[in-house]
């Protein structure tokens, strides 16, 4: 009753994916702020010693779910062993990836619970809160912060009266932290014949080709990323061909991606990848706020930008006002002429 | 044999293109300095329904959208490109709707559709980039849902056969009917409007639209009755009252803070050789290159 509860995605290699290690980092936080338990719910295939992944980040109880038939992902048995098990339950907070199955499930979940859910958040905190109008308090409620409308604003979101609050969070937004190598939780093993029937097989999956990740922006140390200001894809290759040189990755804003400029396995933002790098190179990107939310992290930032006014430079440690493809040029030549 | 689908779309402040004076003085966003636009998954969703039309005899597409009465805009935009009817839900009470309180008023309206076989949305709406509406929908109608659709592979009475986008690939699913499908940006770019389409549906106005026009429009309205776009409030859609708008969303806002940059302490460069000189010289003894 009233713990913290991560749904825990299971990937194509059949480990628990790193944006639900990092969900059970943030929600051990979370249920020592409320004085709780943190459980996980695992559902898929062949899921003998898949524990061995997750005690370490402190959870206390693993709720499992192992049949043939739910792996891969699909929304309505996996929805209905969730939806079943937190009526049971009765978790006060609950937690999903906001990836391709966590923003398929969790709104389902939430609508089935008539509870609320916030998409993306890019904080969570534990609070108190009056409702203004009835003057009614709630203590130790989860805020639910993310940017909103075009990334003007940053919105702080609370659910006082449904629960769970749910919410889900990007790969890389929050921090993974090992607990204990020691910590040992216990596991409680579903019968699934409880949670879902033949129907809810309906849609049934045919085919599937998943592809290796081949482009790993998140892991890069250096990252050199083009905005709507770079100007065509033909210029992008300036971006490729300085990364190569100094052996980093090329990342892109929403704006330069929605215009065909760079695939978008490469975005950095909100609705995108969230990096952490030692440099990042922000070239001909004004900095709207998604776009800052993926990259405020990184330990030095570089903007090169024709408008000195751009907010990205109210962040960057260098600012060059000049026009990237006059730049990078300089900056390759005189990285090689440097280097040796 | 008849075969019914009906496409959600939103119209949608263009967020993509925020200029300087997107926010008021006052901290406000400043909604009319952004256009209205066709939500751009929403098209996506639209060329689907469209496609799925082509391929099934008697089918026939209608278009929902839910919002204030300019949002006839979208129905006209949909119906100019091939949609064959169009519903506005509008309502005072449905101001300030989550997306729990939007699925549930949504859902009321796809069911006095019913029978109908598929319901397609975008994915999600730049606005809110939440991606929830859709599979909420699904779960008020208690149907399938399909996400991320990306091509239509193959329709039929037996179900639709859909290639769905994920993170690192793809998937093909198959469901009988009744679905609900969202349609992922990938999927094929919206046709064009339609000439004939357009000349015929240009006058096309929601009841609110045309209160004050004048008796000759009237005229021509009652000679050609698809003209009418068909306008739902929450009465007509037999809401609970208690479940729209601030009083049927659960998430609360608690706090807008405006967006304000702490400035760092930059060195500023030009683009001369030897400021970009002096810079590199710096990264490479700092060890943050090479």
């Amino acid at each position: 009753m009233n713990n913290v509860i991560v749904y825990c995605e299971i990937t194509e290699e059949g480990h628990v994916a790193d944006v639900s290690l990092e969900l059970l980092s943030k929600g051990r936080k979370l249920a020592n702020e409320i004085n709780t338990q943190l459980e996980a719910i695992i559902i898929g295939n062949n899921l003998k010693g898949i524990e061995k992944e997750v005690f370490p980040f402190g959870v206390d109880n693993i709720y499992l779910a192992d049949d043939k038939r739910l792996f891969p992902f699909s929304t309505l048995p996996h929805a209905n062993i969730v939806i079943k098990l937190f009526q049971e339950q009765k978790p006060e907070i609950a937690l999903f990836g906001a990836t391709s199955v966590g923003r398929d499930l969790a709104p389902r979940v939430a609508s089935a619970l008539r509870c609320g859910l916030t998409a993306d958040c890019t904080s969570l905190e534990i609070g108190s809160h009056e409702d203004s109008k009835s003057g009614q308090k709630f203590d130790k409620l989860l805020y639910q912060i993310r940017p909103a409308f075009g990334g003007n604003i940053i919105a702080t979101i609370v659910n006082p009266e449904t629960r769970p609050q749910m919410a889900t969070v990007r790969e890389g937004v929050m921090k993974k932290e090992m607990l204990s190598n020691d910590y040992k939780g216990k596991i409680t093993t579903l019968d699934i014949k409880n949670y879902v029937t033949d129907a809810d097989f309906v849609v049934q999956i045919i085919e599937r080709q998943i592809e290796a990740q081949k482009i790993n922006i998140k892991g890069a140390q250096i990252i050199v990323a083009g905005g709507y200001g770079v100007g065509s894809k033909e210029n992008f290759n300036l971006l490729y061909d300085f990364a190569d040189a100094i052996g980093a990755e090329v990342g892109a804003t929403r704006a330069a991606v929605d215009a065909g400029f760079a695939p978008h396995e490469r975005q950095v933002g909100q609705t995108g990848v969230t990096v952490r790098p030692k440099l990042y190179i922000a070239c001909g990107i004004s900095g709207a706020v998604q776009h800052r939310a993926g990259m405020d992290q990184s330990s030095k930032i570089i903007s090169i930008n024709t408008d000195p006014n751009a907010p990205i430079n109210a962040i960057a440690d260098y600012v060059i006002n000049g026009n990237v493809l006059e730049v990078l040029p300089k900056m390759l030549k005189y990285y090689r002429q440097n280097s040796k | 044999m008849s075969f019914r689908i009906v496409v959600l779309a939103k119209q949608v402040p263009d967020t993509r293109n925020v200029g300087k004076d997107a926010m008021k003085a006052d901290g406000t966003v400043n909604r009319a300095a952004l256009p209205a636009i066709f939500n751009p998954e929403d098209l996506n969703a639209l060329e689907l329904a469209l496609e799925m039309k082509d391929k099934m005899k008697g089918a026939e597409v209608i278009i929902v959208t839910m919002g204030p009465s300019r949002a006839a805009e979208v129905i006209r935009e949909a119906m100019y490109r091939g949609a064959d009817a169009g519903y506005l839900v509008a309502d005072r009470k449905l101001a300030g709707s989550d997306t729990l309180a939007t699925s549930y008023a949504l859902s009321l309206a796809v069911k006095k559709l019913f029978p109908c076989d598929v319901v397609v949305a975008g994915r999600q709406a730049i606005d809110g980039d939440t991606a929830q509406v859709g599979p909420q929908t699904a779960e008020k109608l208690n149907i399938p849902q399909i996400t991320y659709a990306e091509e239509l592979l193959d329709i039929s009475e037996d179900g639709v056969t859909i290639k769905r986008r994920l993170e690192r690939g793809t998937e093909v699913v198959k469901s009988a009917f009744p679905v609900l499908v969202t349609v992922h940006s990938s999927a094929p770019e919206c046709r064009p409007r339609n000439a004939k389409l357009t000349m015929k549906y240009k006058h096309a106005k929601t009841v609110s639209e045309f209160q004050n026009d004048d008796s000759d429009y009237i005229a021509m309205r009652n000679i050609r009755p698809y003209l009418c776009i068909s306008e739902w409030t929450a009465a007509n859609l037999n809401a609970d009252d208690n479940l729209l708008g601030l009083s049927g969303s659960p998430t609360k806002v608690k706090e807008i803070e405006n967006v304000v940059l702490t400035h760092k302490d930059a060195s500023v460069l030009s683009s001369s050789d030897d400021d970009i000189n002096l810079l590199m010289k710096e990264l490479i003894a700092s060890h943050v290159i090479g």
